[in-house]
């Protein structure tokens, strides 16, 4: 274990890394300017306990009823062998495939470890690399690996596709519908920031057994239900731009070491859980452990990290709790309290803040002369 | 001539002779800053008169029009040509002095001319019934589809020429109801065009006769990923001397000195979050203008191989956004009154010796799309013949470093290259080499 | 920018309650608007779960669907909010207003007015529009028969849907959007999304502050969110277990039924029920602010889209088509653009504190007439013309160019040329303007129509004066460019079929 693993691992405490997934890979690009999230995502700390037990527990939850359709379509469109899958590749995308044979990589024979799954797997796709036959496969249940932050990560995509021009595909099945051709933007990215994810552990791997970067395409095929029915739907999604952006984040990720150097030495997220899984570490002291490392509020937190409402609290006052268009209007100014003070006191404001003075002076002016004018 | 003057010949013979062939309905050219892409149009419009084909010219300004005007009747003397324009409209002298220009608001009134040219909008509003077996459409990256829309009616066949680096048109309207439709109002002309018309070549002039030989490979890397473009000169054709010695050795004589030999620099100011009118930024940005003056800096080239001096007619500060245009010439003095300030959108199509950019990104906490769009930044680096002076406070790499990616994605969109991250990038990392500290 | 909404929202943090940033009020709100609150299913396009509606605060109706996966059920739904919203439009398709002729087109009449439908934010108004894709192409003969009404309502939906589109009309109205625009609160304009929490910034009950009525809303149990997406917890722990129990109950009897039934809608109305007295909140909030001088024509422009669009249902037709033609879609954005640009210079005009923001960015400038020459004329054409000076001094930036030409809302048909912008530093500017129109005939000006010394007078770069429509060639015409032609619209089977799981 490395330093960057010991200290990382110290400040997690007893429990074990909390596994990541696509999601979690996709969601680390949302924020990547805030060092807490960084050191809690590169330690893989439980951040939704960790939240609740410093008293700002988190407002996320899945309704059973989405998780229900999406298996259901994901069952639907793998069904007979891929069957409609394949229908919609050939018709749809108008791919050519004469054969194509199903390989489900999940049986390989008892309760196999992820390590044995992903040998397979590896083993699977090595051999279709290798072998010069354009022959269609649709390899389901794959499972991969990619290094997060140091630590390997297993990723399981829905579907990789086969060979078509020698090229691997991954195929990305979503349940949100696909409707005259639109969707919603953010579950669209969200899905490609995923299958970007796919994308970079597939050529890791393949990279590893020689093959060159073009061996896995970056053209996804994304299927959908069309419309309000159940009907697939195919799309192609072009990653490139998510490719570079979760590259970019997982280098990031690997240079926690300069971050690292910035926090208290005896910094530790340990909750000291008891033999019932009760935390007893006193919620003020987590807060305070929480607090020593910087974080980077903005109220898109409020959709995509745990820890939000914690940091929400903290930032009360500033105007980055105003959102970032808002505190830029202020002309940067960090308090609400100062752009206050800046905008209602006469007389010479500090050299540093003589812009933003001007500004919030006029501002306060012209709006005073305003509601005056209207009554 | 020069072997780089034969691959642009070439490349220009390449699509004169798509358009003579007849095999295409339509011929897309790419062209690079300072491409030669006028000098494209006039020649596709000489050919097609020689071959007694009438052709329209669309350009999107006036005085692009004008310009197109006065070099073609420069070019082709005795050929009849046509401004049309709207009515309360005076083209300039230099347009008006050829006898052979007619200048009229209504088609009719130009019924002799082998070519007529106008802007879009004047071809969208034209209530004659009239077309053209030919159209040359220029800045046609910049047209908005549905301008193009309301024109094509009026030709069967076109050159469409741009430039795919440059700023994108947008709408004032937020909505996405066309995203992902081939026929989306709001893309440009020529993006709409070749998805329904894949078959359609595009060519791509591959000469830059603008950009001195190190601001080509940094345009080019960064604003045009597939597909480069190299500088007509060598190292060394252009060059800046500084006539007469520094009297400080400040920052700014430091940033001349750099710029003056390498042909960039990057003045860097202290790291602060400020106004977008940064008092500090925009009066650096005239304090390096006056100093270039000052120092005397004359120029050689190969129009100039004797020298001629940069003067301030010769300078231009850009900026992303009005405002810091009135900043920028409130600290400017009586003697820099020639010297050109402007936004990046009113700077595209122009040309001057030395360029002073106010990097968009400068003092900015968090970038948005608009202050990452690759186009802006083409446009601010891309004016210059000799030398190109940066300015931003320090944190642009921090903050490009710090950016969350949570734009949406729509199907049915064709990705868009360069990433606006990527380009900034890559211009940050080629001019930290050029990087003078003011403090 | 909008410096000065952001500066009110600093206001609004020290101060503990929204901040006004309108002093008058720019949409219209009905006397009897439809209120219209709707829940989905989570996972499902557009699938209906459940929705409150109705015009009169005091007495809601609540259409459920009990198992969602059933096509009947969601088709009974339909058919049930048809029945109430096509009631309610019909009340509006009586009587007649003239509306005068002018500018080359002649006097015609239309309703004298329109139906107004309420919703809570910017996500019900996507519902709304789902709801209208999905319905409008049902057939009502055949194997996937639906009543009449319902591929009616599909019509009534998807034409608010588009309605709403445009700046300024109040056909189809989310409240957050309309609150939003008159209030500032002291929390981020994404937390504004939750309509409890930007109602209790507003306009906090007994004994709160804004920001705790805000925190308090933030609370599921008490405040459920506004829809259309559920809450999740609720999802799991009661709905679930709900509609299991409605799909036990088809194989019993019917008091089985009817019990596991009403248990679902009893759970339902406590989701919605919070939110049906927050959207009676709102419109009361916004009735209480004097209407802007223009929200009238923005109104009657909504009257005519109105009356035109119950003329189209009435001649038959097809219904809207799932996506713009090129040349409808181009036409479309060239009436958006007219329609937001006018719409925003009659905000500004109507309301000083939205020209503040204006005069902030540069835009506008406003200040008291130093001097004027009245009589000036302009002897350099052929005719003389009447072109007064007037000098304006102002403290506001001026970034305009010399030759910009300037509108003042106090004299809409008057336009104002910049001639020279002389600028002291740290003094105000002085513009001198030369303007033409609406002075009258003749050489000499109408009194009260030219400026003069001592009276304040505001200039504003944009203005809602009429813009030409741009021509467009027919559909028909539709350019090689642009793909050609498109192909005739030909009701496809597919529909009106459905598939599910």
């Amino acid at each position: 274990m490395t330093d960057t693993e010991a200290r990382l691992s110290r400040i997690r405490g007893s429990v074990p890394a909390r596994n990541h997934d696509a999601r979690t890979i996709a969601a680390l690009t949302s924020n990547p300017g805030c060092a807490r999230r960084a050191i809690m995502d590169a330690a893989g700390i439980d951040k939704p306990r960790l939240a609740s037990c410093a008293g700002f527990p988190a407002p996320f939850g899945q309704s059973q009823f989405a998780i229900a359709r999406g298996n259901a379509f994901e069952a639907q469109v793998k069904a007979n062998g891929c069957a409609e899958l394949l229908r919609l590749l050939r018709d749809q995308l108008g791919l050519p495939m004469p054969e194509v044979s199903y390989d489900d990589l999940e049986e390989v024979g008892g309760n196999p470890s992820r390590e044995l799954r992903h040998a397979r797997t590896r083993g699977l796709l090595a051999r279709a690399a290798a072998s010069g036959v354009d022959a269609g496969t649709l390899f389901d249940h794959p499972l991969l690996r990619l290094e997060v932050g140091g630590r390997p990560v297993y990723l399981e995509p829905d579907l990789i596709a086969f060979r078509l021009h020698g090229r691997f595909h991954v195929v990305e099945m979503k349940s949100f519908a696909v409707i005259d051709g639109q969707a919603d933007g953010d579950k669209v990215a969200a899905a490609a920031t995923q299958s970007a994810v796919y994308v970079l552990a597939l050529r890791e791997m393949l990279a590893d057994l020689g093959a060159g970067p073009d061996a896995v395409a970056h053209d996804v095929f994304l299927i959908c239900p069309e419309n309000f029915s159940n009907r697939p739907t195919a799309t192609v999604l072009d990653v490139r731009k998510q490719l570079t952006v979760v590259r970019r984040q997982l280098s990031r990720l690997a240079r926690i070491d300069s971050l690292m150097a910035q926090l208290p030495a005896d910094l530790s997220f340990d909750l000291d859980l008891d033999p019932s899984g009760v935390p007893r570490r006193p919620p003020a002291d987590v807060a305070a452990a929480v607090r020593s490392v910087q974080a980077r509020y903005a109220p898109e937190c409020l959709a995509s990290c745990e820890m939000c409402f914690f940091c929400r609290d903290e930032a009360r006052g500033s105007t980055s709790a105003l959102g970032r268009a808002v505190r830029d209007d202020l002309g940067g100014v960090e308090y609400v309290a100062t752009v206050l003070r800046l905008a209602r006191e006469p007389g010479v404001p500090p050299a540093e803040q003589a812009e933003a003075a001007e500004l919030l002076r006029a501002a306060a002016r012209l709006r005073r002369e305003a509601l005056v004018e209207a009554i | 001539m020069t072997p780089v003057g034969r691959l642009a010949e070439q490349a220009v013979r390449g699509v004169l002779a798509d358009l003579g062939s007849g095999c295409h309905r339509g011929v897309v050219v790419d062209s690079p800053p300072g491409a030669g892409k006028s000098a494209l149009v006039v020649r596709a419009a000489a050919d097609l008169a020689a071959a007694g084909e009438r052709a329209m010219i669309v350009a999107q300004t006036n005085e692009q029009v004008d310009d197109l005007t006065d070099r073609l009747a420069g070019a082709q003397p005795g050929l009849p040509i046509g401004r049309l324009c709207a009515q309360d409209y005076l083209p300039p002298p230099r347009v008006t002095e050829h006898a052979q220009v007619s200048v009229a608001s209504r088609v009719a009134d130009l019924a002799g001319c082998l070519v007529t040219l106008g802007t879009a909008a004047k071809w969208a509003v034209l209530a004659d019934d009239v077309s053209w077996p030919w159209a040359i459409v220029d800045e046609a990256y910049q047209m908005r589809s549905d301008l193009l829309l309301r024109i094509a009616g009026r030709f069967e066949r076109a050159l469409f020429v741009g430039d795919p680096g440059q700023l994108d048109p947008f709408s004032t309207v937020d909505i996405d109801r066309w995203v992902g439709l081939t026929w989306d109002p709001m893309q440009s002309a020529v993006a709409v065009l070749l998805r329904h018309n894949p078959d359609i070549p595009v060519h791509r002039l591959p000469v830059s006769w603008r950009l001195p030989e190190p601001a080509a490979v940094v345009v080019a890397d960064a604003f045009y990923p597939f597909g480069g473009f190299q500088a007509g000169t060598g190292p060394g054709d252009r060059r800046l001397e500084l006539s007469t010695r520094a009297l400080r050795e400040d920052p700014a004589d430091e940033a001349v000195a750099a710029a003056a030999a390498s042909g960039w620099a990057l003045y860097e100011l202290p790291p602060r979050h400020t106004l977008r009118t940064d008092a500090e930024a925009a009066s650096a940005c005239g304090a390096l203008a006056t100093r270039i003056l000052q120092r005397g800096c004359v120029s050689y080239s190969e129009r100039n191989p004797a020298g001629t001096p940069v003067t301030a007619s010769r300078i231009a500060i850009g900026t992303a956004h009005r405002d810091q245009v009135k900043a920028v010439r409130a600290g400017l003095g009586g003697a820099l009154a020639d010297v050109t300030v402007d936004t990046a959108n009113r700077l595209q199509g122009r040309e001057f010796d030395v360029a002073i950019v106010l990097h968009p990104l400068s003092g900015r906490r968090d970038a948005t799309a608009f202050h990452l769009e690759a186009g802006r930044l083409c446009v601010l680096t891309s004016r210059h013949r000799h030398a190109c002076i940066v300015v931003a406070r320090a944190g642009i790499p921090e903050l490009l470093d710090a950016h969350p990616s949570t734009e949406p994605v729509h199907l049915n969109v064709p990705a868009k290259f360069p990433d606006g991250w990527e380009a900034n990038q890559a211009v940050m990392a080629h001019l930290a080499p050029w990087r003078v500290r003011a403090s | 920018m909008s410096t000065l909404t952001s500066l009110a929202r600093a206001e609004a943090v020290e101060r503990g309650i929204a901040q006004p940033v309108c002093t008058v009020r720019h949409v219209h709100i009905a006397d009897r608007p439809l209120v219209f609150v709707p829940l989905a299913m989570a996972g499902e396009a557009g699938a209906p779960l459940a929705a409150m509606v109705g015009d009169d605060p005091r007495s809601p109706r609540l259409l459920a669907v009990a198992q969602p996966r059933n096509r009947d059920q969601r088709f009974a739904f339909a058919a049930g909010l048809a029945a109430v919203l096509l009631r309610y439009i019909e009340g509006f398709l009586t009587g007649q207003e003239t509306v005068p002729g002018g500018r080359g087109r002649e006097a015609r009449t239309r309703f004298p007015d329109a139906p107004q439908i309420l919703v809570p934010n910017r996500a019900a108004t996507g519902f709304t529009r789902l709801l209208g894709r999905s319905t409008r192409f049902r057939r009502t003969e055949g194997e996937y028969a639906v009543l009449p009404a319902v591929p009616l309502l599909g019509r009534w939906l998807t034409f608010l849907a588009e309605r709403a589109e445009y700046p300024g009309s109040s056909l189809l109205l989310a409240a957050t959007d309309a609150l939003s625009r008159h209030w500032a609160t002291g929390q981020s304009p994404v937390e504004d999304l939750n309509l409890a929490a930007l109602l209790g910034w507003i306009d906090p009950p007994e004994g709160l502050t804004g920001p705790q009525a805000a925190a308090a809303a933030e609370d599921p149990l008490t405040w459920p969110p506004a829809g259309p997406a559920t809450d999740p917890t609720f999802d799991n722990e009661v709905l679930g277990r709900l509609i299991a129990a409605c799909d036990r109950a088809e194989a019993g009897d019917d008091r089985a039924r009817q019990r596991a039934r009403s248990a679902l809608e009893d759970a339902l109305t406590s989701q919605l029920m919070p939110t049906w007295g927050l959207m009676w909140q709102a419109a009361g909030l916004l009735r209480g602010l004097p209407p802007g001088a223009h929200v009238a024509t923005r109104w009657a422009a909504d009257k005519d889209a109105f009356t035109w669009y119950a003329e189209q249902l009435r001649d038959g037709g097809p219904p809207q088509p799932r996506r713009d033609t090129a040349v409808s879609a181009a036409r479309r954005l060239a009436r958006l653009e007219r329609v937001q640009a006018a719409c925003g210079a009659q905000r500004a005009f109507d309301d000083p504190l939205v020209m503040a923001e204006h005069r902030l960015a540069g835009e506008a400038f406003a200040g008291r007439v130093v001097a004027a020459e009245p009589g000036r004329q302009d002897c350099s054409g052929t005719r003389r013309k009447l072109r007064p000076h007037i000098t304006v001094e102002t403290a506001d930036p001026v970034l305009m160019e010399p030759g910009t030409v300037l509108t003042s809302p106090g004299r809409p048909r008057q336009q104002a040329r910049i001639v020279s912008v002389s600028v002291t530093a740290g003094r105000p500017s002085r513009v001198l303007l030369e303007l033409s129109g609406g002075m009258g005939r003749g050489l000499t000006a109408a009194p009260g129509s030219v400026p003069e010394p001592g009276e304040v007078t505001c200039y504003a770069t944009f203005s809602d004066g009429f813009q030409p429509i741009p021509a467009f060639p027919d559909p028909a015409d539709t350019p090689w460019t642009h793909g050609g032609p498109p192909p005739q619209y030909v009701p496809a089977d597919e529909d009106a079929r459905e598939e599910w799981s």
